[in-house]
Formats: structure tokens, sequence, C-alpha cells
């Protein structure tokens, strides 16, 4: 089963990037966890310096901005 | 009824660009006419009474500021995706003082940024070995001269006084980031950042994202804020047609002229408190301005509105102990003052 992280403090904008992913794994018909990671340590430990970001099996796919379902979707089929 | 429910057309964005820019031109220009036309002839408000005068600018004040975040904004923040901090921190890093100081301070005016990401974004400079001064450069400069304010300057008020504030707000910020890195405030940064050691791998750097993608991101984030602003213009386009309209210019001639040497910081004291943002405060400011508060006066509270947000100190909190936020938000407030009274005192 694939990991989605999203990575963020809880803001608004985190919570959309949180939404896409849903609907990308309903998108790509995968099956994942979502975890939200909002520790500081956590997020400064891979390296992101703007949130909201997004991780995917330990790999961050996107920083600073929100992907659309769609990217998201693309991501976890690869 | 069957139209309503036909799947979206994709239109091509060769299309869709050129009409945008019209339509956005064609409101822009016709706006004025407009607005006076509602306030006078279709309200019926007699031209030059306090009431009319103060429909009249919420009439063209609101369209025109959302125009303005709306079409400017776009682009800005398009431009702006080219300059993520990570590109940021790999110029600053390794530099002289002084050239990083520089180079962050002007980073804080095209680096894409919000106060909610201040925090990785301060562990990340401290990573790479990033003096403290400079980063602080980065946090003064980054809210105060930012994009939102020089837009807006830039459109009520023409390029001098744009120019002037950004001027100002840089040179508040190398100042600022100079001072506070002779200071020795090191030992106030919470332990446990100078301990992070970010994984390698991947960093925002190696992700790819197409112009299409960026536009959309833009567009996205651009309709976001406005949404977001939209309440804070309307109420500071509210404020700033009340005195339009209402305040005698003797008045704030009195309190905020240059005469009164506490005018700059009795605006400073009421405008920290006041956390807004730029697009709500520049219309309050526009309307001072006409009344005849001078540049100094006029500056210092716009700065002070912008720089000085006590959101921002409470997630920094996170980071660093009470105390250095206190020195920090102490030279701000003193880079702030010395730019009011400095124009004052020119008479500029």
């Amino acid at each position: 089963m694939k990991v989605v992280e999203v990575l963020g403090s809880g803001c608004a904008n985190c919570r959309r990037v949180e939404a896409n992913a849903r609907e990308a794994l309903a998108i790509a018909g995968v099956e994942a966890e979502i975890r939200h990671v909002t520790d500081y340590r956590e997020i400064a430990a891979r390296g992101v310096m703007s949130t909201p970001g997004l991780v995917i099996d330990g790999k961050v796919v996107s920083v600073g901005r929100i992907p659309s379902a769609g990217d998201i979707a693309s991501w976890l089929a690869e | 009824m069957t139209t309503l429910t036909v799947r979206r057309v994709h239109v091509p964005f060769r299309v869709v660009a050129p009409v945008v820019v019209v339509a956005w031109l064609a409101a822009w220009f016709a706006n004025q006419p407009l607005a006076n036309w509602a306030a006078y002839d279709l309200l019926g408000f007699e031209r030059g009474s306090h009431l009319g005068d103060a429909i009249a600018f919420f009439f063209l004040d609101v369209p025109k500021v959302l125009l303005l975040l709306l079409g400017i904004m776009t682009v800005v923040s398009f431009l702006r995706s080219y300059f993520p901090p990570e590109r940021m921190r790999a110029a600053l890093a390794g530099r002289g003082t002084v050239p990083a100081t520089l180079g962050a301070a002007a980073f804080g005016v095209v680096t894409p940024f919000c106060s909610c990401s201040a925090v990785p974004l301060f562990i990340g400079f401290v990573e790479a070995g990033i003096p403290l001064g400079v980063t602080f450069a980065f946090l003064i400069s980054s809210p105060m001269v930012n994009e939102v304010a020089l837009v807006l300057l830039w459109g009520l008020f023409g390029p001098g006084i744009a120019i002037l504030y950004m001027a100002a707000g840089l040179t508040v910020a190398v100042v600022g980031g100079l001072v506070l890195g002779r200071l020795p405030l090191e030992k106030w940064i919470e332990p446990w950042v100078l301990a992070v050691r970010a994984g390698g791998g991947a960093t925002s750097l190696d992700i790819r994202l197409s112009v299409e993608q960026r536009m959309r991101d833009a567009w996205t984030s651009t309709k976001d804020l406005v949404r977001r602003v939209l309440l804070y213009v309307i109420i500071g386009i509210g404020i700033g047609a009340l005195i339009h309209g209402f305040v005698p210019t003797e008045l704030v001639a009195q309190i905020g002229g240059r005469e009164n040497p506490f005018a700059v910081p009795i605006v400073v004291a009421i405008a920290i408190p006041l956390y807004s943002n730029a697009a709500g405060t520049i219309p309050i400011v526009e309307a001072l301005l006409g009344k005849g508060m001078p540049l100094g006066t006029t500056l210092a509270f716009m700065m002070a509105i912008v720089a000085i947000s006590l959101p921002e100190f409470v997630i920094l909190r996170r980071v660093m102990q009470l105390r250095l936020i206190a020195v920090f938000g102490g030279v701000v407030v003193a880079g702030i003052l010395a730019v009011g009274f400095l124009f004052n005192a020119l008479g500029i």
C-alpha cells in the first residue's frame, strides 16, 4: 500500500492538498494511507521549505503549491 | 437546461488570454465613468456633497482594487513561481554578510511566501548555515515589500510612491538585518532547530512544472487571495470613503501633520495591532494622503500594518524564544519610525 503524506501546519492550503489527494486516490483507483504531517521537525527533515508539501512513498513530489487531483493521480500511477 | 450539464469545454489558452486581457482593459477604463454614473445619476446623490463623494469613491475603488488584484496578481504569481525559497537559499548560502543581506531583502520582494511557511523557511535557512541577520532581512522585507502592496500603490498613486515605498521597505529590511546580524541572538533560537538535518534526496528544485501548471497555480492562488482579502478590501474602502467624504482636511493635517512630532509614533502604535493586509490598508492610506497627511506618516502607518503581524510572531514562537521575537519586532518598529521621521523631515 502506498503512503501519501501531506506536509503542513494544518493551514487551509494543506487541507486542500489532502482533499485533492483523497480525490486522486479515487481517480487512480489506488489504495493508500494518507497522513497529515504537522510536526515542523519532521517537515524540515524532508528538506521542505515551503508548505504545503506532498510526499508519496517517501519521495517529495510537490512543494509550496496545491497540486490538482489529476496531478496527484498521475504521480500515484507512477 | 441541458447546456448547464454539458461537460466543460477546454478552450485553448491562446484564445482565453487575449479575451481576458481585452475584458480587463475595458473594465479598467469604464470604471471611473460607471462609478460616477452609479453614484450621481443612478442613485441621484448630489455632486460635491459629502455622502455623494463618499459613495462615488466606494464605487470607484472597489472594482479598481479588485481589477488590479485579479489582473496583476495572476501575472506576478506566475513570475514568482520561478523564485522558490530553495533557489534563494542556494543563492545566499556561503556569501558575505552584506551581499547576502541585500540579496535576502531583494528576494523578499519576489519569493512567494506566506506566514504559515515562516517556520519551515526559517529552519531551512538555519540548516544551510545562513546567518540569522540575513534570514531576518528576508522576514522583514517579504511581508512589507509584498507584491500586493506594490501593485496597489502603483495602480492607485502611480509609480513614484510605489518605488519610494519599495526603497524605504528594502532599506528597513537591509539595515534591520545587518543590525540583527551583529547581535548575539543564536542562543535564543530553540535548540532543536539547530539540530535539524534534512535528509538528502529531492528538493523542490528537482520538481519540474510546466508553464501551464504554473499559470493554473497563479490563477488559483490569485482567486484564493481575492477571496481572502475581499472583506478587508471592502471594509478598508468603506473607511476610506468615510474619511474621503466626512473627515475634515484640517483635522488630518493637525493630527498627522509634519508639525506634530508624535504623529509617526501614534500612527505606528495604532497600526501594530491592526493586522490587515495591504489590500485593505491602501484605500485608507489613499484617503488619508488625499486629506493632506504627510507622506512619512502615511508610509509608516502602512508599513507597520503590513510588516508587523502578530499571527506571524505567534508562529515564529515555535522556533525562537520570545526575547528574540521582541528584539526582531523592536528593530522593525525602529526602522519604520525612522522612515516616517525621515520622509517628514525631508518634506517629500
